[in-house]
């Protein structure tokens, strides 16, 4: 229990003193999972929302796929993610390993299904007349999805927090294309866990309080948006 | 209005094919509906009324066929954008956005680019022409079933369309509530000269909106015109059953004079029942029916209209144009086709009562609650069922 407690007075102590490390740190486990998350929504809500509205051969594997990748296992990713930006791989020549940029892939890979998934069922959850609904009231096609997508705001709102969630807490995938280098690559969970495995528990507790209180204060502005949304 | 003076058509579809999974769900060959006109299409579920309401809108592709639009041919003379926004559409669903009354009415408009300090008049009028002004900042998502529904029309009209499709606009409401709504659509209707295109499967909703009415099944169009020519004079025996000929019977002409048609029923047509009444109370001059090679229980009617001895003819006999009298009486005239008859089941239909009768050949009629007391009727009685000669309208076989 000491060694708890030690922990919490170590965060407590870190984050009045502003520490510049753990600031370092906070801030670009911030940036990159921020960033990740906003490519996520771009490419997950685009394509959950295409899925949904149309119907092509094969649209079932599709979203079954697209719902594996929901728990897709970061490790995996960070393993497939090193392969291809390796040295020898198809885009080593980009010489982007062991960058902030890797781990913005990496984790934007592990988002986007996440959002995709999300964002199918809530599009799907939606009346299926109401597309015809808006097309008669006289909207282009462009007008017709960006109306659904506000309709189906509450939901997305989910797909953002449920994205986020997952990459700025995932550790396997930033430690392996990240490296986490110091003060350049190391991020909240990489730090955390290269703490604990040093045994200084209490720096680790003080930098997991930090994530957790990150990913609260960051999933309560969402739920506030989200909950002033809803119809009452 | 008077729909029979030759004006262009507003709306026009020729050929129009609608498949599905490849089978066709919609074959209409001609439609033409004039400006200001008020058609309804009425048939049983899965006729294609709705689809045939999405295929003149544009909203689901045409397998085959042209729309035309004031003369002009949807995707060549017009943009189908262009055509979508001289039109609206309500649905049985009032498939509201998650936002407030007012902000859903002007959704249109706003779609259309329509400066807001425009919007806000046009959609306060109509707010007000709907009665839901007091609703203006509420969410749609708390509105009632009606309140919902007044907030989607209003939202069609906010847009002035020149053109509105109702896709079983009442269908979900309450009779109160869609009395309600049905009277002020009628009138906003009328004085706005809108032209509109109705599905629904209420033929009371359709007698009242419509200047024509068009049945459809299977997809097709099977008959079309004025709601007192679809109602009184049905083309088939679909139609028949459908606006509610409740009474169809087969028989065959023997003869036709001065306008007058005499119709032999085969008894044996129906097969006999316990309790049906005895041949010997029933009408059957034994000598014309045996003349004419039908066994000597037929019984006679008379029908106003022309036809060839020798043919068979449908008949048709709406509930509400028999009556019921007690007991067994011989007043038969020219004029009146009068039957003894046992009731064989009563049921409620609404705000009267549907008695079954067996006189030989099936017959329904309606009577009120105070004439079921009155006549003291009940299962296993015997009344006679008369009807008019003109209250029978027949449909040539074949």
């Amino acid at each position: 229990m000491d060694i708890i407690f030690e922990g919490l007075k170590q965060a407590l102590s870190l984050l009045i003193s502003f520490d510049p490390e753990v600031m370092g740190i906070t801030w670009l486990s911030l940036k990159v999972s921020g960033t990740a998350t906003l490519i996520s929504l771009f490419i997950g809500i685009g394509i959950g929302t295409a899925v949904a509205l149309t119907s092509f051969p094969g649209r079932q594997i599709v979203v079954g796929l697209i719902n594996t990748g929901m728990g897709l296992p970061p490790v995996v990713v960070g393993l497939f993610v090193t392969i291809f930006l390796w040295r020898n791989g198809p885009f080593g020549a980009l010489e982007i390993l062991y960058t902030p940029l890797a781990i913005i892939i990496a984790q934007s890979i592990i988002a986007t299904p996440i959002v995709m998934g999300i964002t199918l069922a809530a599009m799907q959850q939606l009346p299926r007349k109401l597309r015809l609904q808006i097309l008669a009231l006289g909207a282009t096609r462009f007008q017709m999805v960006w109306l659904l997508i506000k309709e189906a705001k509450l939901s997305l709102m989910a797909a953002v927090m449920a994205g986020f969630g997952g990459v700025i807490s995932e550790v396997g995938a930033s430690i392996m294309v990240g490296g986490n280098i110091k003060g350049y690559t190391r991020v909240l969970t990489t730090a955390t866990v290269m703490e604990t495995s040093k045994g200084n528990f209490d720096v680790a507790i003080a930098l997991s309080v930090i994530l957790l209180l990150f990913a609260f204060a960051i999933n309560m502005v969402l739920t506030r948006v989200q909950q002033r949304e809803r119809p009452r | 209005m008077t729909v029979n003076e030759p004006r262009t058509p507003i709306l026009q579809g020729e050929n129009i094919q609608v498949q599905r999974g490849g089978k066709r769900v919609l074959d209409v060959s001609s439609l033409k509906i004039v400006p200001g006109e008020i058609l309804s299409v009425i048939g049983p579920n899965g006729a294609g009324k709705t689809t045939l309401l999405q295929a003149l809108s544009q909203l689901i592709r045409l397998g085959q066929g042209n729309i035309y639009f004031q003369g002009k041919k949807i995707g060549a003379d017009m943009p189908p954008l262009e055509y979508r926004r001289c039109l609206a559409m309500v649905f049985q669903e009032a498939l509201l956005f998650d936002t407030t009354v007012y902000a859903n009415v002007a959704s249109g408009l706003k779609i259309r680019g329509v400066k807001s300090s425009e919007i806000v008049s046009l959609v306060n009028t109509r707010l007000q022409q709907f009665g839901i002004e007091h609703l203006r900042d509420r969410s749609a998502k708390t509105l009632s079933g009606g309140e919902a529904q007044r907030t989607s029309l209003a939202r069609a009209f906010a847009i002035e369309p020149q053109l509105l499709f109702l896709d079983e606009p009442f269908a979900a409401l309450d009779p109160p509530t869609r009395e309600a709504l049905l009277e002020d659509l009628n009138r906003i209707l009328r004085t706005s000269g809108t032209t509109a295109i109705m599905a629904t499967h209420d033929q009371v909703e359709a007698l009242r909106l419509s200047d024509r009415i068009a049945v459809m099944n299977e997809g097709r169009i099977v008959q079309i015109g004025p709601p007192a020519e679809v109602m009184n004079h049905p083309v088939d025996e679909f139609v028949a059953s459908f606006v509610g000929m409740e009474t169809i019977f087969e028989g065959k002409v023997l003869n036709c004079e001065r306008g007058t048609t005499t119709i032999a029923v085969s008894r044996s047509a129906y097969p006999a029942t316990a309790d049906a009444p005895p041949t010997s109370m029933t009408n059957s001059p034994s000598s014309m029916a045996e003349a004419s090679g039908l066994d000597v229980g037929a019984l006679i009617i008379e029908v106003a209209g022309q036809a060839k001895a020798g043919e068979q003819i449908l008949c048709c006999i709406r509930p509400e144009h028999v009556t019921l009298s007690p007991g067994v009486r011989a007043d038969r005239s020219s004029a009146r086709n009068a039957f003894p008859t046992v009731i064989a089941r009563i049921s409620p239909a609404g705000a009267f009562y549907k008695v079954h009768l067996n006189g030989g050949f099936p017959l329904v009629a309606y009577v009120t609650v105070q004439s079921i007391e009155d006549l003291d009727l009940r299962v296993g009685t015997i009344v006679t069922a008369s009807f008019k000669a003109t209250a029978v309208h027949m449909i040539r076989r074949g």
